[in-house]
């Protein structure tokens, strides 16, 4: 029974030497996948959810092209897309906001490459609200009154709204959680690099922010143009006061009347070669921007 | 001889693998928060008290999660304000009240119940209960603390019932016939007699409801509304710390102060819902001594 407890204790120690190793083992960089031009080739897509619907759209296209090429796309938001291209996870990152110095900083730390940019379209940011909502304009001033650390407009009195069939007044500001492309390019273009006022409803995806205004009549929120829905209505931009308010469009966005448009871009680690290669090009080619346009964004292709 | 040894050991390893677990988790948690207590950026009394939470700002970082620790409680407190009379309601009836086919009936449908993944919860909070709420309940917006904490009700529920089940009918049978030799109605039975009787065990199925309720990520995630502020009234939506974690660890850079932050909410939780396990675990103990 001694002997046995000996050995019990020397188990134990087993056990736990054997957890502390495996502990570090798990932040170890996953080896890269395939990246070849042979066959059978998988990519790993990763990235922006403002852009994972035409992500999908073009891997399913690129499919009845290419076959022998399976594209794996996943969401999780730009932040997350751009931590896995560092991390050498996956082979193409899609974000819908540029990448940071720091971030590319930490590419040449982590692989000793430099991220690449590719430009594969253009969304314009609209903001939304209930289809209800008698509103067809707003001001950036008023929306960062609306959504700014501190902002002053929370009611839709304030900017002189009267929602019919409803005695709620408060306005529900939705929003995007802080990984989101789409969060810090508003952040940046709208609130002019400050805070969020706090009690926005943070949601996890685009196609979520439009469902819930949707459902929401006193709600107003902001998402890439291609995820409006008969719900919900887009309102008009006006950049500065005195100036014409701007609708999102194709022709506003490229002409850069509308003031809240954003490029989409994709990244890879060091120029791409192989299945990767093909891949972008046949994105940012003629049938690639016909699949984007198509999502609801705008080609960079000028016909 | 010796298969007989390795196996005994084998069972040996398996029975005391929970507490290496536990403890490897917990190290894991504390070693990946910990160097964030010698951050300038971050200071633990800003950590309890301040509701500003603004972990990727580019003027002012900011690292408050009072306002995610009431959201956590106010949730936990409504569901548990809906489960408790509810879930005691079900046991009491379940164990003294219905005849012997309709309670393994009733036990199948709550012990299936409590096999309902959360994200399925969280999906009925998102569409079904926000309508609900929006049309009947006129809620300015669907998805808020009412919402969660009637998810997190319909979640805690079964397990309440369950073991308070089990605590009223590990009351002696003695018990009963005492009192109904006294001359007690059915009613008088369980409120002068079972209940101050199963008084430890009815506790305990109560506290392991709000560890559950605590501890769960998926639905009130999706139900609650995920807006950072203290609520002022049951339809505020709110925040928790565990939806938080959930939804922003991905994007933390591994090794910044705002993933290092996320774990140290990570060890609150812990630290939270150990207490509750414990004090749950303390109290069945009592039941036991008697």
């Amino acid at each position: 029974m001694i002997v046995s407890r000996a050995h019990f204790v020397g188990k134990v120690a087993l056990v736990w030497l054997l957890c502390l190793c495996l502990l570090p083992g798990c932040r170890k960089p996953v080896d890269g996948p395939a990246k070849g031009s042979g066959s059978p080739a998988t990519i790993q897509n990763k990235g922006s959810d403002t852009m994972v619907n035409v992500a999908q759209a073009w891997a399913e296209a690129y499919r009845s092209v290419h076959p022998e090429v399976n594209v794996e796309v996943s969401g999780g938001g730009s932040g997350v897309g751009i931590a896995a291209l560092l991390k050498g996870s996956v082979d193409i990152a899609n974000a819908s906001r540029n990448i940071k110095p720091q971030e590319a900083a930490q590419a040449h730390a982590n692989t000793g490459k430099e991220p690449v940019e590719f430009i594969v379209g253009f969304d314009a940011l609209a903001v939304f609200v209930h289809k209800d909502n008698p509103l067809e304009e707003i001001s950036i001033t008023q929306l960062a009154g609306i959504y700014g650390e501190r902002g002053t407009i929370t009611r839709w009195s304030d900017i002189g709204v009267k929602i019919p069939n409803t005695r709620h007044e408060k306005i529900i500001r939705i929003s995007r959680q802080s990984s989101s492309g789409t969060y810090e390019f508003f952040r940046e273009k709208v609130l002019n690099k400050k805070d969020f006022k706090l009690g926005s409803l943070d949601m996890n995806g685009s196609k979520e922010v439009v469902e819930l205004v949707s459902s929401t009549p006193t709600s107003i929120g902001y998402s890439g143009m291609g995820y409006a829905s008969p719900g919900v209505k887009m309102l008009k931009i006006q950049k500065e006061p005195g100036k014409p308010a701007v609708p999102p469009t194709s022709q506003t966005t490229l002409s850069k009347e509308y003031p809240i448009a954003r490029s989409l871009q994709v990244y890879t680690l060091g120029q791409p070669v192989g299945a990767v290669k093909e891949y972008i090009d046949w994105m940012m080619g003629p049938d690639g921007q016909r699949v984007l346009e198509e999502s609801g964004y705008v080609p960079v292709l000028s016909k | 001889m010796v298969g007989e040894s390795v196996l005994e050991w084998i069972i040996r390893l398996s029975g005391i693998s929970a507490i290496i677990f536990v403890l490897a988790i917990f190290v894991f948690v504390f070693r990946e928060a910990a160097p964030v207590l010698s951050n300038k950026e971050f200071s633990l009394v800003e950590f309890f008290t301040s509701i500003a939470w603004y972990p990727t700002s580019e003027e002012n970082v900011r690292y408050g999660t009072l306002a995610l620790i009431a959201g956590t409680f106010s949730v936990t407190a409504l569901a548990m304000a809906l489960a408790v009379p509810f879930g005691l309601g079900a046991a009491i009836y379940v164990s003294e009240f219905c005849g012997p086919k309709t309670r393994e009936t009733l036990k199948i449908v709550i012990e299936l119940l409590a096999a309902v993944p959360s994200v399925v919860w969280g999906f009925i909070g998102l569409t079904v209960m926000s309508r609900l709420l929006v049309n009947y309940g006129n809620a300015p917006v669907g998805v808020n603390m009412l919402n969660g904490g009637i998810i997190l009700a319909l979640m805690a529920v079964p397990i309440i019932v369950s073991i308070g089940e089990d605590a009223l009918k590990a009351v002696p049978d003695s018990f009963r016939e005492a009192g109904i030799a006294l001359g007690a109605s059915r009613w008088q039975l369980v409120y002068r007699v079972l209940l101050p009787a199963a008084r430890n065990g009815l506790l305990a199925a109560v506290l392991l409801g709000i560890g559950r309720a605590v501890g769960e990520t998926m639905a009130v995630l999706m139900a609650t509304g995920h807006a950072v502020q203290i609520p002022h009234g049951i339809l505020d939506p709110i925040r928790t710390l565990t939806a938080n974690v959930a939804a922003e660890l991905g994007e933390a850079p591994a090794g910044s102060a705002h993933y290092r932050v996320l774990f140290m909410t990570g060890v609150l939780l812990f630290t939270i819902t150990f207490v509750v396990n414990l004090t749950a675990d303390f109290v069945i103990r009592g039941v036991k001594r008697k």
